[in-house]
C-alpha cells in the first residue's frame, strides 16, 4: 500500500451512477399470499426485467428496512440472501429509520461511484401486516413517556407550530391529501385507490391527532421497491433510458435538543444544499421540474417545500393552495400519490427515489410529468432528524 | 477488481474499546459509548466537527426497542448536522460503508462505532430471531446448538477433535491475559458440555461493550497517526441461510472475501478472527489458509469477550492497533454475522515499512 503515491491514485473523480431498472410490488394493506422473501423477490425480479438483466449480472445487494420489530425478524437480510440472489456476493443492510429507503439507495450508489462494483441491486421493503406499526413505533417505558400513540402523536405538534408560524389557512392540509389521493389513482402500484374521494370527504374525516385527520394520514402497507444501479458502461447497455444521479446526500441531527427547529430542521436544509451543490442547482424552484417528497402527514408538503428551498419560510402553503404542486402544476409534488397513498415504511424512501427516476426516464405512465428532466427524491425519518435525498436527471452529470 | 489496489489510500488511524462487562445495568448505551468516542477523538486530536462521515452498527433486537441507534447518535454530538449512516449488523460493516464513502472522495475522515448491550436479554435466545421466520425460528434453535452442529460436523470430517477445540479455547484465554478489556479472570476450565460437543470453554462469554475506529485518507492519515494501518482491501460475502444446503465445515464466503481483499497475495503475520466458538476458528483457519507462523487472535478473540454487534469491529481494530504499535506489518481482520458463519468480512491492513 505504501507504494501507492498520491491520495487519489490514478482514477480521479467519482464514477457516474445510473438507474437502469425499477421494480415495485402492488402495495396493499396485507400481502397474505407471499412470504417476506416472496415479497422482496417480486420487486427485485421486476427491476431485473426492466433492466433486461439477470441475477448473474448483479455484483452486490444493498437492502434497507425500518425497525426489525415490524416483521419480528432480527436482521432479515440473512434469511433473504437466497431470495435476492446474494449467495456468494456482498450483501449490506442499512437502517436509518424512515429515511432508510433513500439512504439504502445512496449506499448502493456509492459502491458504484467508488468503482468497487459495476452493477448493484438495491431494495427496500416493509411487510407491516406482520405486526402493528403504530404500536411498533411507540417506544415503551422507560424510553419515552407513555403520552404518544404512533408517529402522528409525535408530529402533530410540529404541524400545529407550522400553522401558527406561517398563518396558513386550516384547509391546506386537506388540499394536499385530496391531491395525493387523486394522483394515486393514476399509479397502478399505489396502495390507496379511493375512486370516490372528494375534498369534502377529506375534510369530514375523523380527527386523529389534531390537526391531522384520518384522510391526511399515511396508510400502513406491505410493499417492496427495487432498483438496479450501474456505471457508465452498464448504462450504455441499458435497453431503456437511464436516470442519472446528479447529487445525493444524507444528514442527521439529534432527536431532541434546546433550539431544535422541528418545523424546518437544519439537517434537511443542509442535506438539500449539499445535493444542489453537487448538481450545480442555484435556484431549485426554477431548475427542478418535480419532487417526490416524504409526506406522511399532509401538512409536511408545505413544510418540506420551505425546508428544501422551493419556497421562502412561511410561504410553502401558498404553492400548495394555488395548485403549483398539482400533477399539472408548475412544480408537481408526489405525482405517484406519495406516502399519503402508500407507506411500507422502510420502502417509502426508496419509492420516492425510484419514482423520481421513473419521471426522468419518461416511464411514469399516467402520472408522468411532461418534460421532467430533473426530479428530486426525498426521505426523512426519526424525529425529523434523518434526511436522505437524491436529484436524478435525464442527462448524465457534466462535472 | 481482483489484485487492483484501492483507488485511494485509506487507513485505520485510531481504535478504542470499552472494558467488556457481563452486565452494565447502570449504563445506558450512550454512556457506554461516550468514553470510546472521546478516546479515539483525543488520540487523533480531531473534534466531532472535523469528521467527514459517521457510520455505526448495532441491533434493535439487543436493545429491545426500535431505532435504538438514534440515542447513540446523541452521544456523537450530531450538531451542527452531520453526514451519517447506520447498519443493522456488526460495526465491521459500518467500517466497510465508511471505507466506501472515503473511496468516493466525498470525505477524508470517518468515525465508525458499534455498541452492543446484550445483558438485558438472553442473547442465546435473541439470536434465534435471526433464523428463517417460517421454517426454523419457530423451533427456537439457539446459537450454541447451531454452533454445536457445526462443531460435530467438523469432528465427523476429521478436521478437529474435542481436545484440539480445548486447545483453541485455552490459547485464546491465555492471550486475553494481556488484554485489559477482555475481562476474563485467568484461564477458566473447559467445563461441562453446554451443547455436546461444545463445552463452556468453547463458547463466547456474553458481554456488553462498545468500540470506535477513525479512518482517514492519504496524507491526513499520516498526520493523525504515526504508523497508520493502511487498508489494502476489504470485501464481504454472504452464503445461503439454510444450514441444510451449506457445508458447515467450510467457509467459501470467507475464502472469496479474503481473495477479493488481497489476503492471499502475501502472507499476513497476524490474524484477528471473529470466531465466537472455538470450532469456528478451525473453519476460518482452513478458509484463510493460516498456518502456525501466523499469530492468531493475540487479543484473545471473541472467546474472551464477545459484545454482540461489536466483536467484528474489534477484530479489525485490534489488527490495526498492532500495526500502530509496530507489532505487525500485515494483518488480517475478520468479522462474521449470522448463524454458523453465514456472512463474513475480511480486511487486510498493512503498516509502512519500518
Amino acid at each position: 500500500m505504501s507504494t501507492v503515491g498520491a491520495a487519489t491514485a490514478g482514477r480521479a473523480g467519482k464514477e457516474p451512477v445510473a438507474v437502469v431498472g425499477i421494480g415495485q410490488t402492488k402495495h396493499v394493506a396485507a400481502r397474505h399470499d407471499v412470504s417476506i422473501a416472496g415479497l422482496v423477490r417480486e420487486a427485485a425480479v421486476r427491476a431485473l426485467e426492466d433492466a433486461e438483466l439477470t441475477w448473474a449480472d448483479i455484483d452486490a445487494v444493498v437492502i434497507g428496512k425500518a425497525p426489525d420489530f415490524f416483521e419480528g425478524v432480527m436482521m432479515p437480510e440473512l434469511y433473504l440472501a437466497d431470495a435476492l440472489g446474494a449467495v456468494g456476493k456482498p450483501m449490506l443492510r442499512v437502517h436509518t429509520a424512515g429515511s432508510v429507503g433513500g439512504s439504502t439507495a445512496l449506499v448502493a450508489a456509492n459502491l458504484i461511484a467508488a468503482r468497487v462494483h459495476g452493477t448493484v441491486l438495491t431494495l427496500a421493503f416493509e411487510k407491516q401486516s406482520e405486526s402493528n406499526a403504530m404500536w411498533g413505533l411507540s417506544l415503551p417505558v422507560p424510553f419515552q413517556q407513555p403520552l404518544l400513540a404512533g408517529a402522528g402523536g409525535f408530529f402533530a405538534p410540529h404541524v400545529r407550530a407550522y400553522m401558527r408560524r406561517s398563518g396558513a389557512p386550516d384547509t391546506v392540509g386537506s388540499l394536499v391529501a385530496y391531491k395525493d389521493r387523486r394522483n394515486a389513482l393514476k399509479n397502478p402500484y399505489a396502495h390507496l385507490h379511493e375512486h370516490d374521494i372528494t375534498l369534502e370527504k377529506v375534510q369530514a374525516s375523523p380527527m386523529l391527532w389534531d390537526p391531522i385527520r384520518y384522510s391526511e394520514t399515511c396508510p400502513s402497507s406491505d410493499g417492496a421497491c427495487a432498483m438496479i444501479l450501474t456505471d457508465r458502461s452498464g448504462a450504455a447497455r441499458s435497453p431503456r433510458p437511464p436516470a442519472w444521479m446528479l447529487g445525493g446526500a444524507m444528514r442527521s441531527e439529534p432527536t431532541l435538543f434546546a433550539g431544535k427547529n422541528f418545523v424546518s430542521p437544519k439537517a434537511g436544509m443542509d442535506c438539500a444544499a449539499d445535493v444542489y451543490r453537487q448538481a450545480g442547482i442555484a435556484d431549485p424552484r426554477r431548475e427542478i421540474d418535480a419532487v417526490e417528497m416524504y409526506v406522511p402527514f399532509s401538512w409536511y408538503e408545505p413544510m418540506w417545500l420551505e425546508n428544501l428551498g422551493f419556497a421562502d419560510e412561511g410561504e410553502g402553503w401558498k404553492l400548495t393552495e394555488s395548485g403549483v404542486t398539482e400533477l399539472d402544476g408548475d412544480l408537481p409534488v408526489n405525482m405517484s400519490g406519495g406516502v399519503l397513498s402508500t407507506n411500507p415504511i422502510g420502502a417509502s424512501g426508496m419509492i420516492r427515489f425510484a419514482e423520481a427516476a421513473l419521471q426522468v426516464r419518461g416511464q411514469a405512465g399516467e402520472h408522468q410529468v411532461d418534460g421532467a428532466r430533473r426530479v428530486l427524491g426525498h426521505a426523512y425519518g426519526g424525529g425529523s432528524q434523518f434526511f436522505s435525498m437524491w436529484l436524478v436527471g435525464a442527462q448524465p452529470p457534466t462535472v | 477488481m481482483l489484485g487492483t489496489p484501492p483507488a485511494r489510500e485509506i487507513a485505520v488511524v485510531a481504535f478504542g474499546q470499552t472494558d467488556h462487562l457481563r452486565t452494565t445495568d447502570e449504563l445506558s448505551e450512550v454512556e457506554m459509548l461516550m468514553p470510546v468516542l472521546h478516546e479515539v477523538l483525543d488520540r487523533t486530536g480531531l473534534k466531532t466537527s472535523d469528521i467527514g462521515f459517521t457510520c455505526s452498527g448495532s441491533s434493535d433486537y439487543l436493545a429491545g426497542r426500535p431505532f435504538s441507534f438514534t440515542m447513540a447518535l446523541d452521544g456523537v454530538g450530531a450538531w451542527p448536522p452531520i453526514s451519517e449512516s447506520h447498519v443493522e449488523t456488526d460495526g465491521a460493516w459500518a467500517l466497510y460503508e465508511a471505507w466506501i464513502k472515503l473511496l468516493t472522495g466525498e470525505a477524508d475522515t470517518a468515525l465508525v462505532y458499534a455498541h452492543g448491550k446484550s445483558s438485558p436479554g438472553s442473547v442465546r435466545d435473541v439470536l434465534t430471531r435471526q433464523l428463517d421466520p417460517y421454517y426454523v425460528a419457530p423451533l427456537w434453535p439457539d446459537a450454541v446448538a447451531l454452533a454445536a452442529l457445526q462443531a460435530q460436523a467438523l469432528i465427523d470430517a476429521g478436521d478437529t477433535d474435542e481436545s484440539a477445540l480445548a486447545g483453541v479455547a485455552a490459547r485464546s484465554r491465555a492471550a486475553a491475559a494481556d488484554n485489559p478489556h477482555a475481562q476474563v479472570p485467568g484461564p477458566p476450565p473447559q467445563g461441562e458440555y453446554v451443547v455436546r460437543p461444545l463445552r463452556t470453554g468453547d463458547c463466547p462469554p456474553s458481554r456488553d461493550g462498545a468500540a470506535a475506529v477513525i479512518l482517514a485518507a492519504g496524507d491526513r492519515a499520516r498526520k493523525l497517526c504515526e504508523r497508520p494501518a493502511w487498508i489494502r482491501g476489504i470485501d464481504h460475502r454472504i452464503e445461503a441461510h439454510s444450514l441444510g444446503v451449506r457445508d458447515l465445515t467450510d467457509s467459501p464466503s470467507t475464502r472469496l472475501a479474503a481473495e477479493r481483499a488481497g489476503a492471499f497475495e502475501r502472507p499476513v503475520d497476524t490474524a484477528e478472527l471473529h470466531a465466537p466458538f472455538s470450532s469456528q476458528e478451525v473453519v476460518l483457519r482452513k478458509a484463510l489458509r493460516l498456518d502456525d507462523t501466523v499469530n492468531v487472535n493475540p487479543s484473545g478473540g471473541a472467546l474472551s469477550a464477545n459484545p454482540v454487534m461489536v466483536a467484528g469491529l474489534i477484530r479489525i481494530g485490534e489488527a490495526a492497533a498492532r500495526i500502530h504499535r509496530g507489532e505487525s506489518d500485515r494483518a488480517l481482520g475478520h468479522a462474521t454475522s449470522g448463524p454458523c458463519l453465514q456472512q463474513n468480512l475480511v480486511a487486510v491492513l498493512e503498516g509502512d515499512p519500518r
